[in-house]
């Protein structure tokens, strides 16, 4: 927007011997101009297939099987609601978006930033080489590793044996734990990278001082870290969520959300709905409300960012 | 000054405009002397098999009509995002091709949706169509009476053994099960007798896929009775029948009793490759309820080269529950060549359809891609039963087999299938608990067009 008002125009006071106000939104327009392309190339590519997308959802469009389209209403989204599979979908999207994004991307990343903060400069180096190194690989390749690390014949019941604990199949027991640690595993990286930034913008003479007022590790974390790093929190927590809400790669190399439908979350359920039994429209409403629920989380974080301390 | 601006703004948002849809257009249907043919391509990058005869097919036609091209166009993917792709690329008249490769198993959905055109006022002239097989040419035939496609070949289904495991447990190498029950007790000797060894294989769950509901549990299903799954009379889809629980009840028998795989194995994603690569040529498994393409999988070109398959597996065909009528079950599928609606050639591509299918080349790629023939010449052609062992058996088997109702709801039907193997596989479900949640998933699949056998 700020390309439609020229620099200038509004706040200052107009100098004599300056245009008139046609002449200024002629100019305004002018300036505008070189805009127009890339507004009208949005529109078409983004904002077209959206509207599509929206009306779509309400209508039965199949891939294959029938030759016309009908519009239905809300039909499809009392089916989704009546669906036990919808449901379970919904559950397990939560599950996975708090356990892996909430608390696990999150805790985690902060806890490793505020240890490398204390750490010497080539542990501090070392770590999040090979921290970023898990966030930077291809989600296939990231999948594939995590799914030969889970798996039964996989590292992670090899070192169980050496310790003498009991082993499983993981992705058969707990398909859903499985793939939330793995979205930790890859995810984590970011969180660690903005809580890092976030942490060096606090000023020592704060930190100190508490210190001298007498407050501890947890009082200090609590009292002074915590509410200075507040937006970053927010701002990590809502691209985090958005992220995990629509994570899909990972959990269909790792487990195709199965075993049954155990790990089957939204996105795995909207594919399976509109590309494996062809009801796209049914798969698109699927998507819309994935979007509503995304809405839904920014819009609690945003609330949380507005307080002031 | 305000005029001027105003052409050139328009003149440029509608340039903006028209651009990237230009940019669109010109890929789709070829010109006037060239074809584009649509088809899969494998997976496996080591496995071309389509692709090298599409190639020598295209060679000869190119040379026998100058001036007319060929364009292949190969669509990399697993079957159900190819199925996908292909019923976009069809939507449009920009992005048609003038032949596809299509599935007999979704060739009557693409049919309703009026992707495809009917081909009987080409068929009527072309004196080959009577050379094929009556299931054949049934198969790309739609409910409106009119046919939409030209097979290529088919397949059959049927028992797999290992000789070698029967010998050692004291079963007989020369094995013809008459009912269910000898084929579980088959396996029940296999595992008291060789420990170590996975007596049968029958494919379950949802990362088997159609697999599962088509080698696993419809070969179980068509042996229970006449239409067990679709009722052609009434138009409607059978839930509540015995049929469905009793292959409910042999597959609980199954993992119940261990005689087949680990069920955590045997719904792992990549089982089915485990299987024809490490579990039959190791000689860990004694009976496979599978398909006649199997031994493409161990001849010199395939994904493991396994030269004494021929002499350790032998092949059953899979008995009817209590031998009832006609004895054996088999099911086929098989893929056609079809034509687009909005193809922009569909004379040309006729006359492609003519050439890959002449008795010549239908006999080249059946013998290359262990097809079962669908031409009668072909299927009595020494060189076609001769070039690999078991092809003869698994012809044989066509006069037992059917074609699965592929009508546009079947893919639901067979999720739903899939579905209830899993639970009873993994014991969440009773089989006549799974049966009543089918019954559930199908009537609303079906908007309610089913008929209940329960009291049958």
């Amino acid at each position: 927007m700020t390309a439609t008002y020229g620099p200038g125009a509004g706040t200052v006071p107009r100098p004599p011997g300056t245009l008139s106000t046609t002449a200024r939104t002629r100019r305004t327009l002018v300036r505008g101009l070189p805009v127009v392309p890339s507004v009208v190339l949005m529109l078409l590519f983004l904002a077209g297939p959206i509207a599509y997308c929206v009306y779509y959802a309400f209508t039965d469009m199949r891939l294959t099987g029938a030759s016309t389209t009908h519009f239905v209403g809300f039909d499809n989204f009392t089916k989704a609601f009546g669906d036990s599979n919808f449901r379970n979908a919904v559950m397990l999207t939560l599950m996975f978006t708090v356990l892996s994004s909430i608390i696990g991307q999150n805790v985690l990343g902060l806890f490793l930033a505020a240890l490398m903060r204390s750490a010497s400069r080539p542990v501090r180096s070392a770590v999040s080489t090979v921290v970023v190194i898990s966030w930077v690989l291809p989600e296939v390749v990231a999948a594939y590793l995590l799914y030969a690390f889970f798996r039964r014949e996989g590292e992670l019941n090899a070192i169980l044996h050496v310790l003498h604990l009991p082993q499983q199949n993981w992705l058969f027991t707990l398909p859903i734990v499985a793939v939330s640690l793995a979205n930790v595993w890859r995810g984590t990286a970011f969180s660690m990278l903005v809580y890092s930034a976030a942490l060096q913008e606090i000023p020592a003479e704060i930190t100190e001082a508490a210190e001298v007022d007498g407050a501890g590790r947890w009082k200090r974390l609590w009292h002074i870290t915590l509410p200075m790093i507040r937006r970053s929190i927010g701002t990590n927590l809502m691209l985090n969520t958005l992220q995990t809400l629509s994570v899909f790669g990972l959990i269909f190399v790792m487990t195709r959300g199965g075993p049954g439908n155990r790990s089957e979350t939204l996105p795995l359920y909207m594919y399976e709905q509109a590309f494996q039994d062809s009801l796209i429209g049914y798969g698109t409403a699927v998507a819309l409300m994935l979007l509503m629920v995304g809405a839904l989380f920014s819009v609690l974080y945003l609330r949380l960012l507005r307080t002031e301390v | 000054m305000k005029v001027h601006f105003r052409a050139f703004a328009i003149a440029l948002s509608c340039g903006s405009l028209i651009m990237p849809l230009s940019a669109c257009g010109g890929s789709g249907s070829g010109s006037g002397n060239t074809i584009k043919v649509a088809y899969e391509r494998n997976m496996d990058n080591k496995v071309r098999v389509m692709d090298d005869y599409l190639a020598v097919v295209k060679k000869q036609f190119e040379q026998a009509n100058p001036g007319k091209k060929i364009e292949l166009v190969p669509i990399q993917a697993v079957e159900n995002d190819y199925y996908s792709k292909v019923q976009l690329m069809m939507r449009s008249p920009r992005t048609a091709p003038d032949l596809v490769y299509e599935d007999t198993f979704l060739i009557n959905s693409d049919i309703a949706s009026g992707y495809l055109r009917p081909i009987d006022s080409y068929l009527s002239t072309w004196k080959d169509w009577s050379q094929f097989l009556p299931t054949a040419k049934a198969a790309a035939k739609a409910q409106d009476g009119k046919t939409y496609g030209v097979p290529d070949g088919t397949d059959t289904r049927g028992l797999w053994y290992n000789k070698q495991l029967f010998q050692k447990a004291g079963l007989p190498t020369d094995w013809h099960p008459k009912t269910w029950d000898d084929v579980l007790n088959a396996a029940r000797t296999v595992k008291q007798k060789l420990p170590g060894v996975t007596p049968l294989n029958i494919y379950t769950g949802k990362a088997a896929g159609e697999a599962a509901s088509m080698q696993g549990f419809e070969m179980l299903l068509y042996g229970t009775g006449k239409d067990p799954l679709y009722d052609p009379a009434s138009k409607k889809w059978v839930i509540n029948s015995k049929g469905f629980t009793d292959s409910l009840n042999f597959l609980d028998t199954v993992f119940k009793e261990k005689l087949g795989p680990d069920a955590q194995d045997a719904l792992g994603a990549n089982f089915g490759t485990t299987l024809a690569t490490q579990l039959i040529p190791e000689n860990k498994l004694a009976i496979d309820l599978d398909g006649s393409w199997m031994g493409n999988n161990w001849i010199k070109t395939g994904g493991k080269p396994w030269p004494q398959w021929s002499q350790v597996l032998g092949q059953a065909p899979m008995p009817t529950q209590n031998g009832q009528a006609p004895g054996s079950v088999s099911l086929s599928g098989g893929w056609t060549w079809a034509i687009p609606a909005k193809a922009k050639n569909p004379d040309l591509a006729w006359d492609f359809i003519t050439t890959l299918q002449s008795k010549q080349n239908a006999a080249d790629y059946d013998i290359r891609a262990a097809n079962i023939a669908v031409r009668q010449d072909v299927a009595t052609d020494p060189t076609y039963l001769q070039s690999m062992p078991g092809i003869d058996f698994f012809t044989g088997l066509v006069k037992y087999t059917s074609y699965r109702p592929a009508l546009p709801v079947y893919p639901q039907v067979s999720t739903a299938i899939q579905d209830a193997m899993e639970s009873v596989t993994i014991g969440q479900a009773s089989p006549d608990k799974a049966a009543s949640t089918y019954a559930g998933t199908v009537k609303s699949a079906t908007d309610g067009a089913v008929v209940d056998r329960s009291a049958g």
